[in-house]
């Protein structure tokens, strides 16, 4: 039977508002499963040392790259107005307010949020969910909820780590590279970055994107159709999506925070 | 529990219950469609407490299907469906945890997770559910390996076990924390002649001595007519029950097509499921 343009408003409205309930109750039962035993220590471990350990190496290696990168530039630009000893300043903000968190965001989404979202997706498919139903463990407390919650805990951490990575890699660049003396890199960096406003700013956000793109993998990968073609879109869909939700996060918290 | 999730008793009228106590599982007028194609319409079909239920049919006439409305993973649009005197069609996702905490079952591909070894999969229910310490579950993992004939398996992964041997794992799971139902769905399947006897010897062992009501579903004949206590037939959305001998008589064509097809099948040499 042909809906007409109202019948398919409203039906295209009421899916909507289903779908926005079904993403508010994922989200309320990761929340309630994350505030009550049983804690799954050992899961909520391994699940960091997958996100985390694994994704040193990409963090670290892209972590120095763009620090040099950015040095480089930096210093072409900084030299134009004869302010190349604001290397450290330059390189400092830019990594820490704003490189930092968002590169280290969409690395780990393609690393290992993809990887998440098309395990979950799997363990659907192949019926693991079920089968934990079956035990009466709830799939979203044993398998969601640990995934979850190492997002948040990890990014943070790669953050950090990025941008220690990569002022390592502007220092190289600018440095003993150029010829920049290396006191005053260091000294222009920790006058120009402050702790409430921009050390703050990078936690912020990156807790924000740790939780978004651990809330979208784990979405993803759970209402995944359960075909090889449903674990593909599940894993493309979270690397596409996340990237984007957190790119307009970004704009969000500097527009609202000014960080 | 909610008002919604009381028993059966509490229900129904005296027939009923009548009708309660000689059956565990009960389906009663069940609705159920998949993306417009209906599986069951006005489907209902009992199965007795503490026996072996078979359940057969050709492919794709709903009995893997019905082994999952049973077990609270698929909602009819319609219909009520009583499981261990619980109305499963009325309660909420935790309500169905706490009757699912008495129900076994064991998926076609064995639906172990692949993360954990063979002895951690085994453990996971005694592990969620009791207080047993480690050695206990640890004797107890062993036990029931042992007795599905994978002895030496507990520190493998799921992906070094060919497909028999999975599911036999996934049954040593199911049955590990004795609960009163058990789900089976095709465990003959892929299985040699040698465990195929096996786990049928296990299953009736495990229905004689613990009184577990099994629910099965197989394309294994002699196995079927040798275990069963009851064999229902799938045919067109209609039950067809009956006890081995019964349905071995039937002038059903439905019925006498299917199985004379199977054991044509089974007696041909060189062929064994």
């Amino acid at each position: 039977m042909k809906m007409t343009a109202i019948e398919m408003l409203g039906f295209r409205t009421v899916s909507l508002v289903a779908h926005l309930g079904r993403i508010a109750a994922f989200i309320g039962s990761i929340g309630l499963h994350s505030v009550r035993p049983p804690w799954r220590f050992r899961r909520l471990v391994g699940e960091v040392f997958d996100v985390g350990v694994l994704s040193l190496a990409i963090v670290c290696l892209s972590g120095a790259t763009v620090g040099a990168v950015l040095g480089l530039q930096g210093y072409t630009t900084l030299a134009r107005f004869g302010a190349e000893n604001s290397l450290g300043a330059v390189v400092g903000i830019s990594l820490v307010r704003e490189l930092g968190p968002v590169l280290t965001a969409l690395l780990v989404t393609g690393r290992a949020g993809s990887a998440m979202a098309a395990e979950i997706a799997s363990m659907l498919t192949t019926e693991q969910l079920d089968g934990l139903r079956m035990m009466s463990i709830d799939p979203v407390d044993f398998v969601v909820k640990p995934k979850a919650l190492a997002m948040l805990i990890a990014m943070p951490m790669l953050n950090a780590l990025f941008i220690c990575f990569a002022l390592f890699g502007g220092y190289l660049v600018g440095v003993q590279l150029l010829g920049v003396d290396g006191g005053t890199y260091v000294t222009s960096m920790e006058d120009a970055i402050t702790w409430e406003d921009d050390v703050a700013g990078t936690l912020l956000k990156s807790v924000v994107f740790g939780a978004l793109v651990g809330f979208i993998a784990t979405y993803r990968g759970y209402t995944a159709t359960p075909t090889s073609a449903g674990v593909s879109a599940a894993t493309t869909g979270t690397v596409v999506v996340g990237s984007v939700t957190v790119l307009l996060f970004d704009y969000v918290i500097t527009a609202l925070w000014g960080v | 529990m909610r008002p919604g999730a009381a028993t059966l008793a509490a229900r129904t009228e005296s027939k009923s219950n009548q009708v309660s106590s000689e059956l565990r599982i009960l389906l009663e007028d069940v609705h159920l469609s998949f993306g417009g194609r209906p599986v069951y319409s006005g489907f209902s079909c009992g199965f007795p407490r503490g026996k072996i239920s078979v359940l057969m049919g050709g492919s794709g006439s709903g009995k893997s299907t019905l082994l999952r409305l049973v077990a609270g993973l698929v909602r009819p649009d319609q219909g009520r469906i009583l499981v261990a005197d619980e109305v499963v069609t009325e309660l909420s996702e935790s309500e169905l945890y706490k009757v699912r905490e008495r129900i076994g079952m064991l998926f076609q591909h064995g639906a172990l997770l692949d993360s954990m070894t063979i002895f951690d999969n085994v453990a996971l229910p005694l592990r969620e559910h009791t207080e047993l310490s480690e050695r206990d579950i640890a004797a107890e993992v062993s036990r029931r390996l042992s007795a599905v004939g994978l002895p030496d398996t507990e520190q493998l992964m799921p992906r070094q076990l060919s497909g028999g041997m999975l599911r036999r794992a996934a049954l040593a799971r199911a049955i590990v924390s004795d609960p009163e139902i058990v789900l089976c769905d095709e465990p003959f399947s892929g299985l040699d002649p040698v465990n195929v006897r096996r786990i049928e010897k296990l299953l009736v062992e495990l229905n004689r001595r613990l009184g577990i009501t099994l629910l099965v579903t197989s394309h294994h004949i002699p196995s079927s007519l040798r275990m069963a206590d009851q064999i229902t037939f799938l045919v067109d959305g209609e039950a067809v029950s009956g006890s081995p001998a019964e349905l071995q008589k039937s002038t059903d064509k439905r019925v006498r097509e299917f199985l004379d097809a199977e054991l044509d099948d089974h007696e041909s040499p060189g062929v064994d499921a």
